[in-house]
């Protein structure tokens, strides 16, 4: 055989692999034209590869208590939102400025509890049984809310009759083949409206272990991982979805979780087993959402004034920078 | 000759502006009158023929006259209809005075056709209209991915724990959760020299003489040993201590329930905490019976 691997070949399948194999230098498994043999050798050679690595592993620990005190300290792994690209408009918790502008926000009035929310949750045309079945059960999950069908009716003329009723928020739900994957927000008395691409969404039925109904009481919520400006005012918008003042005795709770600019809900009933243990228990729909738009007025795609857009060439181009 | 075209066209040969179907023909010629084949609305084969048609909302009258057969630029002499539906349908009838009634009915039918479809045009562009954006299979298969990713490294159930366990620590619960044993001892143990709180104070000396006895207790519960051991207890402790007691007990008989508790937990729950006051002296009788 002319490829050079002259002592290995007598082996085959047969007898056990030695502990080191020699290789001439310019040699490559992939030059082998058998594939058999290929095959096997490159076994061979990853299995040698594994044991290096492995014993390098080993000699590293062993450094490492020999040391003892004075080991240098583990390195950090270093995951995504650890090399998030800094943004500049992260909320500093002690900035005043930021402060100001959420005492005289749109949210003003929800914050300092002069108003009470009420929902309005409604879908595009023709709405399917999922989606049907999901404006349900969300808004058994949002106190005070209330579900209507559109049939046909124009966004624009449906706003002035909510403002009129005393409605705070607008949730539209947007259906795609008979799945909802859009929703938009729309804090009423002229506030912004956010538009969200929705996904996996799923009902109480679809959840495994889930536990009862939610009541009726009003539920916490937390709102996780909201750093930068952007993030900020979404979070408020979620939050003045919900009344002011939970029940604890209902011991639900609703969860905005943000990750890597996808917001995941979550609804729970928890329960403290122990001062450092609690248990949750998921019931109610789940769904994640991708913050496409803000518009700093209510709902009017062609003149409407656009906080922020996501532009896909621009802002996806680097796979650490986040905006939310 | 417009015979001699018909049965040319008509029957026998070939006419490119036909079309048949199993049981109809159909003419594709743009200046047909009703748009079937026919010897009486074929525009090739009749020397004196007349249409409606409508070009960017304007409907106009299209006729044609044998005289001017020799002139194919000229054949098809054009007449704008008013938008006025009854004064145009007075135009129609004005301009092919003396022509056969078919082409007459036909025209004006037509032309009605005409003007309805124009109105149902102009009101659906009133009414929003659906924009159809198209997906992009890369970026969705994408953003799919990303989020599977996002999911895992978000870890919900345990953030959503500990944001729990850090409001109960920042007393936002207030006095619904009976739990306060371990940070009093904490704050203890901290801040020897210093006292909390006046609360503190005041449930350290009632604690006192239980003091030694509660300590033990609580360690264990923590490891979670069998009920016997705390029945023993049981009888000499004191309210608090058997409030513990039936969560140790009830928590044993649970088998460990993982992170999640099992659909019977909440609903469990809620009785020993209401019944603690009502049933201090029965529970070591029910005790007995199920062990």
């Amino acid at each position: 055989a002319g490829d050079g691997s002259g002592p290995v070949l007598g082996e085959g399948t047969g007898p056990p692999a030695p502990e080191r194999v020699l290789f001439p230098p310019t040699f490559s498994v992939s030059e082998i034209k058998n594939k058999q043999r290929r095959h096997f050798m490159f076994l061979r050679w990853k299995q040698q590869q594994r044991k290096e690595k492995l014993a390098l592993k080993k000699k590293r620990k062993k450094e490492r208590e020999a040391l003892g005190d004075k080991a240098p300290p583990k390195a950090i792994p270093k995951t995504i939102e650890n090399q998030r690209v800094y943004d500049e408009t992260t909320v500093d918790p002690n900035d005043e400025e930021v402060a100001f502008d959420e005492a005289t926000d749109e949210f003003a009035p929800y914050f300092n509890r002069q108003t009470v929310p009420k929902i309005l949750i409604t879908t595009s045309d023709r709405p399917r049984g999922r989606t049907v079945r999901f404006c349900e059960q969300l808004a058994t999950v949002i106190p005070n809310s209330h579900v209507y069908y559109r049939r046909g009716l124009a966004l624009k003329r449906i706003i002035p009759q909510c403002i009129a009723r005393d409605f705070t928020d607008l949730i539209v739900i947007n259906e795609d083949r008979k799945i909802p994957n859009g929703l938009v927000l729309s804090h009423l008395p002229d506030g912004p409206t956010a538009h969200f691409r929705m996904s996996s969404v799923r009902l109480r039925k679809e959840i495994k272990r889930k536990g009862k109904e939610p009541t009726e009481h009003v539920p916490e919520v937390i709102l996780n991982n909201f750093t930068t400006r952007l993030g900020h005012s979404i979070g408020r918008m979620f939050a003045a979805l919900f009344p002011h003042d939970p029940q604890f005795i209902g011991r639900q709770v609703a969860t905005f979780h943000n990750q890597r600019d996808y917001i995941f809900f979550r609804f729970h009933r928890y329960i403290f087993k122990s001062e450092k243990k609690v248990g949750i228990q998921e019931l109610g729909p789940r769904f994640t959402l991708k913050l496409r738009s803000l518009q700093k007025g209510t709902f009017d795609s062609k003149f409407g004034e656009y906080e922020w857009i996501h532009k896909r060439r621009e802002m996806d181009t680097s796979r650490r920078k986040f905006h939310l | 000759s417009s015979q001699v075209v018909w049965s040319m066209l008509g029957n026998r040969q070939f006419c490119s502006y036909k079309m048949t179907t199993k049981t109809q023909n159909f003419c594709r010629n743009e200046y047909n009158l009703t748009g079937l084949c026919n010897r009486s609305s074929c525009p090739l084969a009749n020397s004196q023929y007349a249409t409606v048609r409508e070009e960017k909302g304007r409907c106009y009258l299209y006729m044609k006259t044998i005289e001017r057969a020799a002139f194919p630029r000229r054949l098809w002499e054009r007449v704008l209809l008013s938008k006025n539906y009854e004064k145009a349908l007075e135009e129609i009838d004005e301009n092919l005075i003396y022509w056969p009634r078919f082409i007459r009915h036909k025209c004006k039918q037509r032309f009605t056709k005409i003007t309805q479809y124009l109105i149902r045009i102009r009101k659906l562009t009133l009414k929003r209209q659906r924009k159809l954006v198209p997906l992009r299979r890369k970026i969705e298969r994408r953003e799919n991915r990303r989020e599977e990713k996002a999911l895992i490294a978000a870890q919900l159930d345990n953030a959503i724990e500990k944001e729990l366990l850090e409001r109960l620590k920042q007393d936002t619960y207030g006095d619904i959760y009976n739990f306060p044993i371990h940070a009093f001892d904490k704050a203890l143990q901290q801040q020897d020299a210093e006292s909390e709180s006046e609360s503190d104070a005041e449930r350290e000396e009632d604690d006192d003489d239980e003091d030694v006895d509660k300590r033990e207790f609580v360690e264990a519960e923590d490891s979670e040993l069998s009920d016997f051991e705390d029945m023993d207890k049981l009888e000499t402790s004191s309210e608090e201590e058997q409030e513990e007691e039936e969560e140790v007990e009830k928590r044993a008989s649970h088998s460990k329930s993982k992170g999640k508790t099992p659909l019977k937990g909440p609903a469990r729950r809620k009785r020993p905490y209401i019944e603690i006051e009502y049933e201090e002296e029965t529970e070591p009788g029910t005790k007995t019976k199920t062990a």
